[in-house]
């Protein structure tokens, strides 16, 4: 989120597309409420299910799923064409007014400029800056920007986003998402009518969630929503933003400590098989301004190298030195495109020997259940840490695995019972990057263990193995930093401290000098000599010398705002809101002096507020020191220069890899180019001739967490069996009645669970065609409390979903594939 | 509140007056439930049956995310879910708790033969004590929402008790603990009425809804459950809220002139069976034909 939960109630129009927080996040969902109650704030839901979201809201827009990016390029060309974008914001705050390389054409065929059929991908040299004088570098942004405040240049970013977004008209919204046009209009003057006569007084959030990621082109899908936010000048306000709603509870957390294959700790681009030392390793990664030259940009990660340099130190200690570049070549060199895909495929080549999975259920996750199961197959060892036996632990049980195939599995697995999260102290970050400590409530129950203590033991004896019998480059098992006072049982408070980091010399800033040993008051101590260590720069702050913030419960508000700034830690160093300066006018006053987090204090010469300023606090407004100063430009970007995605500069809309109709803006490029398909054996994809004419999308219910909750009496009385939902109309014309069994096909595998039939999945017209869809709730197995005593069916959803993937993030295609419904008489 | 919130008001079948009426009046409670709020979450209906130790159930797919059909003995609330579309093509889904109203004037208790089986505090909770509950199923034709359930292993009938355990130790009832968004409030009636006026006088003025009202049906005396709803002009369709409920004209007729009777029925449950046979027919109350998975543990 660039906002937080509490700040949603300072809205004055939510727009929640692509997410279902009342059903996947009913705590946070009251903020919405608050919001309606406190300040009549207007709630557009759009969703292709009439959600229990929209239960609340006052409009719900039933849409085709995949064609949000539609939608929101739609509202783009909607706010720009009735001039209701944010003229001063725009001007001000974003790359609006950048003059962009003169070769550089929009999609308008279906692809940018710089395609290279060949190889599928783009030369992304046109992606660029004019730069003000001279010719530039090639693959490098110019550092002074060419710009035209007028806005009138054709090639500015401002009129090349207009001409990109022309085609996305009422009639083309329509013909694209389903929805028709006076409904479009309806909602679009909803949200973006909070600008009209110039209005900046008003504020409206936009909150998402997987409903956007889960597509082949969700990284794009997301950026519209960004443009759309930075234009109507809503990002950086109260009430504003772009509001990821995260997955789970700590995913947040997961995520800041590197979960993903494409980040280390903090967001730090890992080194890749090109980069050859430290020191190109941190010239690739580190940006430099670029921008208009009057214009300042704080490019605050310029400091790169401090976070990267303390990240080294915190894993190796006295065995990263600047003789032996900070240890790089400890570090694993990444190569492109990770994920599921890559790590499945290597596996089922039986590259790959073993595998752990910890707390994440491997089977029921990755996109192919029948690929999956090859690479379990192959596998000598398989490790998983759970607090129920899950599907991935029991994966040669799976059905339609016959006796004979199981003979043949030489996988061995070793299980081992964890603790669940009421058993574990430690911090969870949530979505507003709140990280709140927790004690644990109950020690775990019986052998069960924390995983901390799991992972340390299993390292204990990877170490000592090595030790004793040496082996293929043990320098980093061997040098790794494991400084806890009981090595084999390392407490959360001893990893939070290392998280947040130390001096490990006396380190000087702002004039006050730290100790050696001493707790980082934040990462502006953070250096690259070697002389500080953190485990992750973004937490820095939050476990100072005083004691650990993210233990406080102080409820006051002094701004009336929900900012509470003694409740918790948020990062970066403790600010609610990112962004915040751009809640002011380029002068340094609120835009809406009634809800004012941050202003400028001209007599004393800094930024002052109820948030922590997400700025330079000394940077008078004459400087013009952009708002956003993690970019390059110091401004949002409208537009997203060289690569900084891999599918284009604007987002385009792309249908899905499998769909129902051709792609109306350019038929002869109707999927993302870059989209990744994957076809081995495992991977068929379905088309409507085939018999798929249905849309499907998986989906979470409220009464179930993952699937997990299957093995709880509570939430299987609440929702026993697996289902999913259908129209009233195609139910009828496939003789379907509610409750009865339907088997849900795919090119890839089948699905069986009961129908449930509602007007709540309304049919759409699309294109000139009927489309129905149908929603499928993904948290059933065949291990759980009805699965085993055989009350169930039994089949994963993921037999039936694409492996299709997002061009950028590999994150899989979920959200909308190609399926046949039929009537089954028994299980 | 305190342990005062136990002092009892009214008794089932008591002939004399209410031993220590006419002391210190507690102040009356009231649950809010404003339904425009309700996000169906269902986290009331696993904090209530957690509460008061009832056994989850073995239910099955009914076409619905409701799940169960209705309250039963162990499940004493629940989300009725009613998707209602209109005139104009829009489509409503209702969301409404289900539950005992804690009538100002129960029927139930009006109907109950054993004496003290049912109680009303002078908070306006109505509580049953099971101990002394003889299983007649009297209350279930009193009451005119169809609340009370039987047990039929146990021979008890079973109600939400707006956790006069907890009220009675100041705390809010489990389910209002548990709600997520704050369409669950509790506190006195008094204040529960003017949030709710005020509520509905919102939601007429800024979202529309021209009928937006407060349920508090002064035919059973107003209750200690009130709901907002976005047209109270209809609230049937809610999930069968009864538009204009009142205790059973049967209730009045055998408070009096048959009271005998009732004396009688406290010598055991199969004459009080069989007087209710005589005086409304066979029972039909459509919840126990159905064969819902709530009623298993008695299989
Ligand atoms: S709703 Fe029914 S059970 Fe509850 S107090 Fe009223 S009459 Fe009695
Ligand atoms: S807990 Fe509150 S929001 Fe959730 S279903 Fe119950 S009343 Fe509705």
């Amino acid at each position: 989120m660039t906002n937080s939960w509490n700040d949603i109630a300072n809205t004055d129009v939510m727009l929640i597309i692509g997410a279902n927080p009342a059903e996947n996040h009913p705590c946070g969902f009251k903020w919405a409420i608050e919001a309606r109650r406190l300040r009549n704030a207007r709630m557009i839901v759009v969703d292709p299910r009439f959600t229990r979201t929209a239960a609340t809201a006052d409009f719900h827009v039933p849409i085709r799923a995949g064609s949000d990016l539609a939608f929101v390029g739609g509202l783009i060309r909607y706010a720009i064409e009735n001039n209701l974008y944010a003229r001063e914001y725009v001007l001000n705050y974003t790359n609006a007014s950048f003059l962009v390389n003169e070769d550089f054409h929009c999609a308008d065929e279906g692809l940018f400029s710089g395609f290279d059929a060949a190889k599928s991908n783009y030369d992304q040299t046109t992606w660029n800056y004019q730069p003000k004088s001279g010719a530039g570098t090639p693959g490098h942004l110019p550092e002074n920007v060419a710009a035209d405040p007028t806005l009138q240049n054709t090639h500015c970013v401002f009129q090349l986003l207009r001409q990109q977004y022309s085609r996305y008209t009422l009639e083309m919204v329509e013909r694209i998402t389903g929805v028709p046009q006076a409904k479009f209009a309806r909602v679009a003057e909803e949200f973006a009518g909070i600008r009209r006569n110039g209005d900046m007084t008003r504020t409206g959030t936009l909150i998402y969630s997987l409903g956007w990621t889960h597509h082949s082109i969700g990284t794009q899908i997301i950026r519209s929503g960004a443009i759309l936010q930075l234009l109507l000048g809503n990002i950086g306000r109260p009430g504003g933003g772009v509001n990821a709603l995260r997955g789970h509870a700590n995913v947040q957390g997961a995520t800041d400590l590197a979960i993903s294959w494409d980040s280390l700790p903090g967001y730090l681009k890992p080194p890749t098989a090109g980069d050859d030392n430290f020191a190109t390793w941190m010239k690739r990664t580190t940006p430099t301004p670029s921008k208009p030259s009057e214009w300042q940009s704080m490019n605050y990660w310029a400091n790169t190298p401090r976070f990267a340099v303390s990240l080294q130190k915190a894993l190796y200690g006295p065995a990263a030195t600047a003789a032996n570049e900070w240890a790089y070549d400890y570090m694993p060199k990444r190569p492109d495109g990770r994920g599921w895909w890559a790590i499945s495929e290597e596996t089922v080549k039986g590259k790959v020997k073993g595998a752990f999975c910890f707390g994440m259920n491997a089977l029921a996750l990755a996109p192919s259940v029948d690929r999956t199961l090859a690479a379990l197959s192959r596998l000598d060892w398989l490790v998983v840490c759970e607090i129920f036996p899950d599907e991935t632990s029991e994966f040669w049980r799976a059905p339609g695995i016959t006796a004979e195939q199981q003979a043949k599995i030489d996988t061995t697995v070793y299980r081992l019972p964890g603790a669940g999260f009421s058993e574990k102290s430690g911090t969870m970050v949530n979505s507003s990057r709140l990280l709140q400590w927790r004690d644990a409530a109950t020690p775990p129950l019986g052998d069960a263990r924390i995983d901390l203590e799991i992972l340390a033991q299993i390292f204990w004896q990877v170490r000592r193995l090595y030790k004793t019998e040496d082996g293929a480059f043990p320098d980093p098992i061997l040098n790794l930093s494991w400084d806890y006072e009981d090595p084999e049982r390392p407490s959360a408070e001893e990893l939070a401290k290392e998280l947040n980091g130390r001096a490990l010399a006396p380190v000087t800033e702002g004039g006050s000098t730290l100790p050696a040993g001493s707790q980082l008051p934040g990462f502006a101590w953070l250096r690259d000599d070697g002389s500080t260590a953190c485990g992750c720069w973004i937490y820095c702050g939050s476990w100072p010398e005083g004691g650990a913030l993210t233990k406080r419960r102080g409820t006051e508000d002094p701004s009336g705002m929900g900012i509470h700034p003694n409740w918790a830690w948020s990062w970066p160093m403790n600010r609610r809101n990112l962004y915040n300066r751009a809640s002011c006018d380029p002068q340094g006053k609120p835009w809406d002096p009634g809800r004012a987090p941050v202003w400028w204090d001209e007599s004393a010469g800094r930024w002052k507020g109820h948030d922590v300023p997400d700025f330079m606090v000394t940077s008078a407004p004459k400087e013009h020191m952009g708002p956003f100063i993690m970019a390059n430009e110091g401004v949002g970007r409208l537009f997203a220069p060289l690569p900084s995605l891999v599918d284009g500069p604007f987002p385009e809309h792309y249908e899905p890899i499998e769909s129902l109709v051709e792609n109306a803006l350019h038929p002869a490029v109707p999927t993302n180019p870059l989209g990744k398909k994957v076809e081995t054996s495992f991977d068929k994809f379905g088309t409507a001739a085939e018999g798929y004419t249905a849309v499907a999308f998986t989906m979470r219910l409220t009464e179930t967490y993952h699937f997990w909750t299957k093995n709880n009496p509570a939430n299987v009385q609440l929702v026993p069996e697996p289902f999913a939902e259908i129209n009233e109309q195609m139910a009828r014309e496939l003789g379907i009645d509610g409750g009865d069994f339907i088997r849900i096909s795919s090119a890839r595998g089948a699905h069986i669970c009961k129908a449930m039939v509602t007007k709540r999945l309304p049919a759409l017209q699309v294109n000139g065609k009927h489309v129905y869809q149908v929603g499928i709730p993904f948290s059933w197995g065949f291990r759980g409390i009805a699965e085993d005593a055989g009350r169930t069916s039994r089949t994963l959803v993921n037999l039936i979903t694409p492996t299709s993937y997002d061009a950028n993030t590999r994150t899989p295609e979920y959200k909308t594939f190609l399926v046949k419904v039929e009537k089954v008489d028994k299980l | 509140m305190s342990a005062e919130s136990r002092r009892i008001q009214r008794i089932s079948a008591h002939a004399g007056p209410v031993p220590g009426t006419g002391t210190v009046r507690e102040e009356k409670v009231a649950k809010l439930i404003d339904v425009t709020t309700c996000i169906g979450c269902r986290a009331c209906e696993i904090a209530c049956q957690e509460w008061n130790d009832l056994p989850f159930a073995d239910t099955v797919f009914q076409n619905n995310h409701q799940t169960m059909p209705d309250t039963s003995w162990n499940l004493w609330t629940l989300i009725k879910m009613n998707e209602v579309e209109h005139e104009d093509g829009t489509l409503q889904w209702l969301l409404r708790k289900q539950g005992c109203m804690h009538c100002a004037d129960p029927g139930c208790l009006a109907a109950c033969p054993a004496e003290g089986a049912i109680v009303q505090y002078e908070n306006g909770i109505v509580d049953f004590d099971h101990d002394k509950c003889i299983g007649c199923q009297y209350c279930t034709i009193g009451c005119p929402f169809n609340v009370p359930k039987f047990n039929p292993a146990t021979k008890k009938v079973f109600k939400c008790s707006l956790c006069s355990d907890r009220v009675e130790n100041g705390l809010e009832p489990a389910c209002i603990k548990s709600c997520p968004t704050g369409c669950l409030q509790f506190g006195a009636k008094e204040e529960m009425l003017h949030v709710a006026h005020k509520r509905a006088e919102q939601l007429r003025d800024h979202f529309g809804y021209e009928n937006a009202g407060v349920y508090d049906p002064p035919g059973v005396g107003g209750t200690g459950v009130i709901y907002v709803l976005h047209d109270v002009t209809r609230p049937e369709q809610y999930g069968g809220l009864p538009k204009d409920p009142r205790v059973p004209a049967t209730i009045g007729l055998w408070k009096s002139p048959l009271k005998w009777l009732g004396n009688l029925a406290m010598v055991g449950g199969l004459v009080g069976m069989i007087a209710h046979f005589f005086l409304f027919g066979p029972k039909t109350d459509p919840g126990d034909e159905e064969s819902h998975g709530t009623e298993k543990p008695d299989d």
